[in-house]
């Protein structure tokens, strides 16, 4: 692992959140290299959004740093908020606002040049083309989530970060959203850190996903590794694995059921 | 789905960002363009929809009506008194313009609350959007989230008012703009003031939640027996004389009776007034940002809107 702050797109070191007497986050440390997808994987509760909300600067850790793009986050945050955003089902647009005018008024605020061609680009993209002279609050969930989507990437960021980026979407729009993204970070060289309850779009997705259970980092590798090391079909039972405690012993009494079996 | 719907699947990946990373965007302290995109937000807010703007001339007009046909009773009441009591011409001078200058203090309070509710309303419109964390991971700063706001605040009071005195004109007789050089200053510092308890209510939302959101409706309410809007501060006991004089809005009030009753412009109370109205802005800055870093202590930014 690349730990250097000027390759790595995301570095955390020692992170933790404290809420009085609970510790939503406890001490982690992980760095995320530039051209990566990589996946938080969690149960309820395990620290993933007090995570990224940390990443972001929404939450201020109780203790440890945060480097996006080599910046420290305590410092100046503003100085690389412009080469980043982020995408989540709990933040919305203005609904009495078209998505034209959302995507202009963001487009502003990150400073985008030639912000009516990125428009245009964006629309043809994620299809937005019908609906986008449309109220935000007039078009359906799935449509929104493009618009999200385009929201979040009218920068063109360097590092993206996503939760449940595909929440509540039917299985068509949610695989065609993870084509997007596979798609954007191919031809973008960018970074993206997504937060997931759904195992195939982090089968799918993600180069390296770091699992958490209350606060901590339990685990971390490719897809394919954690499912082998933890002698299961799909990540799904090891997400089971490790959010019920089994851990590796799991994983061992799964080997000797499928050797009974066999 | 509702509407049109293209299936999304329909349409082939593409390179999302490749033709666009040439020009990127680039790092810039404070932005002017950043503030313009805010007020750009809070316009196109207004635009979509007309209850909004008949919104903000709403109260106002309630206020105009009110106490404009309460100033023409007064006035009859003198007339009544000039024809019926001997030597009452002081009566009808007294009653007369009484009933004005309570006219102009209803205009000047609406300038006051207007602009506090217009900076709060461009903040609400954050909050009841559940867009606020979209806004605080991007470039703007917070100094140019509160000028958006400010601005918003001047362009709303603009609206709201400026037709209402033109309405006090022809129905009351009532012209607010002979004030002249002095309306400047008034408005200058009942802005200031409503801007002061904005931020510092916008501050409070933000750290506890929308369930501090009465306190934007109702702050400034607590304040207007201290403030002396329809009478002289001498009226008070004299302890909360020592209060009202610690708000700029009492030296507005006084200002106005005097030049309306006696044609004298006082600047020295306009200057003592703008002076407290720095510290109160200061203070509101220092609150708001302290409110924001706790809000980001205990996470409630994270469920904003929720």
């Amino acid at each position: 692992m690349n730990t250097s702050p000027r390759t790595d797109a995301v570095r955390a070191l020692g992170l933790t959140k404290q809420y009085q007497a609970a510790r939503a986050v406890d001490g982690i440390s992980f760095s995320i290299p530039q051209g990566s997808i990589t996946a938080l994987l969690g149960g309820n509760g395990a620290g993933k959004t007090t995570t990224l909300g940390m990443l972001l600067g929404l939450i201020l850790p109780t203790a440890g740093s945060v480097f996006l793009l080599g910046q420290d986050m305590s410092l100046d945050r503003h100085r690389v908020l412009h080469r980043i955003n982020f995408q989540s089902p709990y933040v919305a647009l203005p609904l009495s606002l078209t998505v034209r005018q959302n995507l202009r008024v963001f487009g502003k605020l990150y400073g985008v040049p030639r912000l009516g061609q990125r428009i245009e680009e964006l629309a043809q993209e994620l299809d937005l083309v019908d609906f986008l002279d449309r109220e935000t609050g007039k078009i359906s969930a799935g449509q929104k989530t493009r618009v999200a989507l385009g929201k979040a990437l009218i920068n063109s960021p360097e590092l993206l970060l996503l939760d449940e980026p595909t929440a509540s979407l039917d299985p068509d729009t949610g695989d065609w959203i993870r084509t997007q993204l596979d798609s954007y970070r191919k031809a973008r060289g960018a970074t993206l850190l997504l937060a997931s309850h759904n195992m195939l779009e982090v089968e799918r997705l993600a180069d390296d996903v770091i699992m958490m259970k209350s606060g901590r980092i339990v685990d971390r590798g490719a897809p394919a590794a954690l499912i082998q090391k933890y002698g299961r079909e799909t990540l799904e039972d090891v997400f089971l694995d490790v959010a019920r405690g089994r851990g590796l012993a799991g994983a061992s009494l799964a080997a000797e059921e499928k050797a009974e079996t066999a | 789905m509702n509407g049109t719907v293209s299936s999304p699947s329909s349409v082939a990946p593409g390179s999302l960002g490749s033709d666009h990373s040439a020009a990127r965007p680039r790092y810039r302290a404070f932005s002017l363009e950043r503030v313009g995109a805010m007020v750009l937000r809070y316009v196109y807010v207004l635009r979509s929809s007309w209850p909004r703007l008949l919104e903000l001339m709403y109260w106002p007009l309630l206020q105009l009506l009110t106490w404009g046909f309460l100033q023409q009773y007064l006035g009859q009441q003198s007339l009544h008194q000039q024809s019926s009591v001997p030597g009452g011409a002081l009566a009808d001078g007294a009653l007369g313009m009484t009933g004005r200058v309570l006219l102009g203090s209803v205009l000047l309070w609406e300038v006051l609350v207007r602009g506090q509710l217009g900076f709060n309303m461009s903040f609400l419109e954050e909050m009841w959007s559940r867009n606020m964390a979209n806004l605080l991971i991007s470039p703007l700063s917070r100094l140019e989230f509160v000028l958006s706001m400010l601005s918003m605040s001047v362009l709303r009071v603009l609206v709201s008012i400026v037709p209402i005195t033109v309405l006090a004109i022809f129905f009351f007789d009532y012209n607010l703009w002979s004030l002249g050089v002095g309306l400047g200053a008034f408005f200058v510092n009942l802005m200031m003031t409503g801007w002061a308890l904005a931020i510092l209510t916008s501050g409070l939302v933000l750290r506890n939640g929308m369930g501090a959101e009465g306190l934007v409706w109702s702050m400034m309410f607590v304040l207007m027996p201290l403030c002396c809007v329809f009478y002289p501060v001498n009226v008070l006991p004299p302890f909360l004389q020592h209060v009202a004089w610690a708000l700029p809005p009492t030296y507005v009030f006084e200002g106005m009776r005097l030049l309306s009753t006696q044609h004298l412009f006082r600047w020295d109370l306009m200057l003592q007034a703008f002076a407290i109205n720095v510290v109160l802005l200061s203070l509101a800055a220092v609150a708001f940002s302290k409110l924001v870093d706790s809000a980001r202590r205990t996470g409630s930014l994270m469920s904003i809107g929720e």
